[in-house]
């Protein structure tokens, strides 16, 4: 769709560009957003969403380009800026002030006064805030502290405060990320409520299913750049990924299921009070079994207590037959059972230590005598793994942040690797990593597990999950909700079982 | 959400929180209204345990020692909780509160007739200056509130040593008229505990009812969602570093008015220590955003008792200093029980 | 081939050489006071000043790099010459007090640790409570006398030399603990962890690191130092008080910090350290030497530490700044900046 002259009202930009210090993150970007519009901006990791949001929102400032709203160009020096010209930012996470009520940080800043002292009125921002948030239909105290609050009544709070602001253009980087399919209904329902009021929204979002939803314009990026605008009527979701990722998405390859051993891990009648219950799962050797499920089912938190994290209640977890119970990560290892977190950045990689520090990690008391660490052995079996992996790294002294996500998630892999596990447990193994480290990624998967170990993936990616899977056990709301075999798997299924036959995810 | 947490250098060290479960927040609410019982009731207990031990305890002029104490405790803490709610601290102000006492009281024996306005408002001046400095230093300089105000604690006092050459501030250089500011006046109470009052009120209302107070409570709670909001982090960071000095400036008169000597080496030393007390124990985190003046009042009240009550029953004043330091240290453990979080970082649920 | 040498010295140890040119410009100070400065007699017998302060800094390296801090060493340290001291007083043979004394010294490092890890309070806050309990109970353990008629053979170290050479005791006991703690920082797992804690102690505990425990031991050993330090000291001046050492933390604090180590944890040195101590040493050696008063002296050292952040941060900043250097696309790249982990 050819864009022709300049949008009258409205927001837009012009060769916008922006770099930190490197190759541009966003390159000459021209963008229009009309008022009343739902606008997605979609694009791999890395290109260039968020920065651009940040960009129009004053968090950045542009190397480059201008941006212009109802036609005349504005400097978007700070966020303060931008509200004051009704642009409103809203994060993946919240930016809230946990102690403050809801209330309170709705109006931070801005807090009604009674005239003619400059005094906060508050019981006069209570009830504005109750107006606010009853009219988005969120049922929340104004004066409860933020931090009581879910992650999704967080982001209410949010919108309610870009309400407040009389935002004329509302950005949403990846809002439905922690929600469950009841939230992000609600949250489109309010979405079409401000654009029929006017407001204009900007949405970047990865799942296209939720993109074809609500937009009305769908916006490419890709490595920096816009591929282009499309009307969503006129485009499918073949072609909306085609052109994000730039080339045929050749089929994933499908894994000869290897033969399963004996039970690897067996988890049976797991329980945390208010976190999960009753969960049961089993894993053989050679197998690859996903965990799958929505954001908030509970999967990284069975993980997490698996690997002796934290504390469960009941239940009784078996290692090869043998009844065991984690007091500490430290204990898991020892005894074989590997969990590489989902946050690679500040879970899983120390990124200012060098590539080799990073993966003998876990195994200093090995590489050591009495304390003394043998570095050249150090070296030696970063550098093994280094080649096993295929990472793509000058050397190991080099620093873990200086790598690409994908050749970190390699990294850590390689950490626990190391630890010779006979269990691993991934979460998330492909998040946030470019296609095609993500297929090397899951080549090493399968090789893994063709090699005898025992893989529990959690994963949010259902693709992912159908190319290597052996079995799916789906997790609801903190409980097992289903197990579907290979001939049963299928997007559909997964997602019927992970959000309730009924369409409607459990409160 | 992640929650962050302060590394020694008051830095923000991101630490996932979990999402609280209903039950655990609401124990711990109830917990910290409890805390603020529990102070009446622990303060209560020592007066009574010591008045019924030591007669003079209870009596007229014991009673009023003990409000001129707390209220130059009040003076301070006062500032001091506006800093440390902002997720600072601000360790110099035992050493202003001598170098303003020094100052002032040297200068006082050339102008013996000046009016007590007057005296105040220099050494608030003095003070001013003094914080200013500390909020140059935390604000824009990014030098650690831990690192600075120690740094600014070691020099201001060194300056207390130059400026007295080794001399004190004797009860013949103080005027009449400042201290008479110590004695009860109007209303049976002295000046000096009138004037801690409305400070205390003051910053009360100002922390309570006003855009720049909540913003001292935002800066501490999130400070990088308050950069984002564009809540001028840095000039009330300064602000607040201007408040805290300027009352020890003030307290500093106030001492040579309550004792009538000022001596370089012990005047104000280690009343910073006390200060911090007063401020954590009343419920002020230390790592900011919650907290305010009512808790400090009744923390400065604590710890005044406490001295008072030592010192009366004959426990030798060599007490004193563990005494504070043991009681910094059960505010802060029952601080973090109420605040507990999951001990090891967890991430949402997935 | 020698300025490729020339330049990657330059770049690995930077930080380093610019202290040498600190210290050569502290020694010119002083030398240019007194013309009895640079003889080789008064250049060794000065460094018994600030040997006390050497032995707490190398802990205090490590605390800092953990991203702790200790306020408390200068309070352990009079509490550990107070305890002494009175041991002494009641006839408890010193063979039976000095190890007794360290192991008070540790303990009251491990109760530093333990608060902290227990409770999750900040180690100053901790820190801070501690700092004025120890030397409370020192107070109230000895009033404010001193405790003096220590054996000969105990006091004065400070005279005891290497024989046939100037070389004092202190400065060979402070060499021998300085090699130590290099090896131990830069050689052995827990220096390792050290580092890898104190740049993500989160990750650490996902690989299996038992965080606590660190911290508790590294609080420990500069507790541990903290006395040695004692003992030290009350050799030294053949007596001790409730008040010795007082404010002797702000010096530790100062010689860390200054040496390169970043106060927000994860970087530092102990060779730094090392030369941080004796260019605060030799300064104030001078001072001494114009006859500056100790308090004053401190008014310099204050604004040293205030200093000593800024210079190390301005030349990680300087040394950080925007290069030609292929980043993969991506986001805002991470806060921290590079440097070596050791």
């Amino acid at each position: 769709m050819a864009l022709g002259a300049r949008d009258a009202s409205g927001l837009s930009t012009r060769g916008l560009t922006k770099s930190f210090g490197g190759p541009p993150v966003v390159k000459d970007m021209e963008f229009d957003l009309r008022p009343g519009e739902v606008h997605a901006v979609v694009g791999e990791n890395g290109a260039g969403k968020s920065t651009f949001l940040k960009l129009i929102a004053g968090v950045h400032q542009p190397d480059a380009g201008q941006i212009a709203i109802d036609g005349m160009p504005v400097q978007i020096s700070n966020p303060t800026v931008a509200r004051s010209l009704g642009i409103s930012l809203i994060f993946q996470e919240p930016t809230l002030f946990p102690d403050l009520s809801v209330a309170e940080n709705i109006f931070m800043g801005n807090h009604p006064v009674r005239r003619p002292l400059p005094f906060i009125g508050w019981q006069r921002m209570r009830a504005q805030a109750a107006e606010l948030l009853q009219s988005i239909g969120a049922r929340i105290d104004p004066a409860q502290p933020v931090g009581d609050l879910s992650v999704a009544e967080q982001q209410l709070v949010e919108i309610a405060t870009a309400l407040s602001h009389r935002a004329r253009f509302v950005l949403m980087d990846e809002p439905t990320a922690s929600l469950t399919p009841r939230e992000v209904e609600r949250l489109f329902g309010i979405i079409r409520d401000l654009t029929a009021r006017g407001t204009a929204v900007v949405f970047v979002n990865h799942r296209l299913e939720e993109v074809f939803a609500i937009a009305d314009r769908i916006t490419i990026m890709r490595d920096g750049v816009k591929v282009g605008t499309w009307d969503a009527r006129e485009i499918s979701r073949d072609e909306v990924v085609r052109r994000m990722v730039g080339r045929e998405l050749a089929d994933a390859p499908v894994r000869t299921p290897a033969q399963p051993g004996e039970v690897a891990l067996e988890i049976e009648g797991l329980t945390s009070p208010g976190v999960f219950r009753d969960v049961s799962l089993s894993v053989h050797r050679g197998e690859i079994v996903a965990l799958a499920g929505l954001v908030g089912a509970g999967r990284t938190e069975v993980a997490r207590a698996v690997f002796g994290i934290d504390p469960f209640e009941r239940g009784t977890i078996r290692l090869f037959g043998r009844p065991v119970r984690f007091r500490s990560p430290r204990e898991a290892l020892r005894q074989g059972l590997a969990y590489l977190p989902e946050d690679r950045q500040h879970q899983g990689l120390i990124l200012p230590m060098p590539v080799a520090h990073n993966i003998s990690l876990t195994i200093l008391d090995q590489l050591s005598r009495a304390g003394w660490l043998d570095r050249r052995r150090e070296r030696e079996i970063a550098q093994e793994q280094v080649r096993r992996l295929r990472v793509k790294a000058n050397s190991v002294t080099q620093a873990a942040k200086s790598l690409s996500g994908g050749n970190q998630q390699k990294v850590l892999v390689g950490k626990f690797l190391v630890t010779r596990p006979q269990v691993l447990i991934l979460d998330e193994p492909t998040r946030g990593v470019d296609v095609g480290a993500k297929a090397e990624i899951h080549r090493l998967i399968g090789e893994l597990a063709a090699q005898g170990m025992a893989v529990l993936m959690i994963s949010s990616d259902l693709p992912e999950v159908l190319a290597l899977a052996d079995r799916v056990v789906v997790m609801r709301d903190g409980r097992v909700a289903g197990e579907l075999s290979r001939s049963e798997m299928s997007e559909e299924a997964i997602m019927r079982l992970a959000v309730g036959a009924d369409g409607r995810a459990a409160v | 959400m992640r929650r962050q947490e302060a590394g020694t250098a008051g830095q923000a060290l991101d630490v996932a929180v979990p999402r609280p479960v209903e039950g655990v927040l609401a124990i711990n609410r109830g917990l910290a209204r409890f805390r603020d019982l529990g102070l009446v009731v622990a303060i209560a207990a020592v007066a009574a345990v010591t008045a019924v031990r030591s007669p003079q305890f209870a009596t007229a002029a014991n009673l009023q020692r003990i409000m001129l104490d707390i209220s130059l405790l009040l003076l301070v803490a006062t500032g001091q909780t506006m800093v440390v709610l902002t997720r600072n601290i601000d360790l110099s102000v035992g050493s202003v509160l001598g170098l303003s006492g020094i100052v002032i009281g040297f200068m006082l024996k050339d102008h013996p007739t000046m009016a007590v306005p007057f005296i105040l408002a220099l050494g608030a001046g003095l003070g001013l200056l003094l914080g200013a400095i500390n909020g140059a230093l935390v604000s824009w300089g990014r030098v650690p509130a831990v690192i600075a105000t120690l740094g600014t604690l070691t020099v201001y006092r060194g300056l207390v040593f130059i400026h007295s050459g080794g001399q004190q501030v004797n009860p013949q250089d103080v005027p009449r008229q400042l201290l008479q500011v110590a004695r009860p006046g109007g209303l049976g109470l002295p000046p000096m505990v009138l004037m801690a009052l409305i400070v205390a009120v003051a910053g009360w209302v100002v922390l309570r009812y006003t855009r720049t107070g909540r913003a001292m409570y935002a800066i501490g709670s999130n400070p990088d969602a308050a950069r984002m909001r564009g809540l001028q982090a840095g000039r009330i960071i300064f602000l607040t570093y201007l408040i805290s000095g300027a009352l020890a400036g003030v307290a500093g008169v106030l001492y040579a008015a309550r004792f009538a000597t000022v001596n370089p080496a012990s005047a104000g030393t280690g009343f910073e220590l006390q200060v911090i007390a007063a401020t954590v124990i009343g419920g002020t985190s230390i790592m900011g955003g919650r907290g305010g003046i009512p808790g400090t009042i009744l923390g400065a009240l604590l710890l005044g008792t406490i001295a008072n009550a030592l010192a009366v029953s004959g426990v030798s004043g060599f007490w004193q200093r563990a005494v504070e330091g043991a009681v910094i240290l059960a505010a802060v453990a029952v601080d973090a029980v109420i605040r507990r979080q999951a001990v090891r970082g967890v991430g949402r649920r997935a | 081939m020698l300025k490729e040498r020339l330049r990657e010295l330059v770049q690995h140890n930077g930080y380093e050489l610019l202290l040498v040119l600190l210290l050569a410009a502290s020694m010119a100070f002083s030398a240019s006071l007194s013309p009895y400065f640079l003889t080789v007699t008064t250049l060794f017998d000065m460094t018994s000043q600030f040997m006390e302060i050497g032995l707490m800094a190398l802990a205090m390296t490590l605390v800092i790099i953990l991203g702790q801090i200790d306020l408390s060493v200068a309070s352990i340290l009079a509490l550990v010459g107070v305890v002494f001291g009175l041991m002494n007083e009641r006839g408890i043979s010193l063979g039976v007090a000095i190890p007794a004394v360290l192991a008070l010294a540790t303990v009251l490092g491990l109760i530093n640790g333990w608060l902290a890890v227990l409770f999750r309070l900040p180690a100053l806050v901790v820190t801070l409570g501690t700092m004025a309990l120890y030397r409370g109970v020192g107070q109230i353990l000895l009033g404010d006398r001193s405790t003096y008629g220590f054996p000969a053979w105990f006091v004065s170290i400070d005279f005891r030399y290497i024989p046939g050479t100037p070389v004092p005791l202190p400065l060979v006991i402070f060499a021998a603990f300085a090699v130590v703690f290099y090896f131990l920082l830069h050689r052995t797992t827990l220096g390792r962890l050290v580092y890898a804690v104190g740049n993500n102690a989160e990750a650490c505990r996902f690989s299996g690191i038992a965080v606590d425990r660190l911290q508790v031991m590294v609080f420990g050993l500069s507790g541990l130092m903290a006395g040695t330090a004692g003992l030290m000291m009350t050799s030294r001046f053949a007596s001790a008080r409730w008040d010795m050492a007082n404010g002797l933390e702000l010096d530790v604090i100062t010689t860390v910090v200054l040496g390169g180590t970043s106060i927000f944890g994860g970087r530092g040195t102990i060779v730094g350290t090392v030369l941080a101590l004796f260019v605060i040493g030799t300064l104030r050696y001078g001072m001494g030497l114009a006859n500056v008063l100790p308090q004053n002296q401190s008014v310099v050292i204050g604004v040293l530490l205030i200093l000593a952040i800024f210079v190390p941060e301005a030349w990680r900043a300087w040394r950080a700044r925007p290069r030609r250097t292929a980043r993969r696309g991506g986001e805002a790249p991470a806060q921290v900046a590079g440097g070596k982990a050791g």
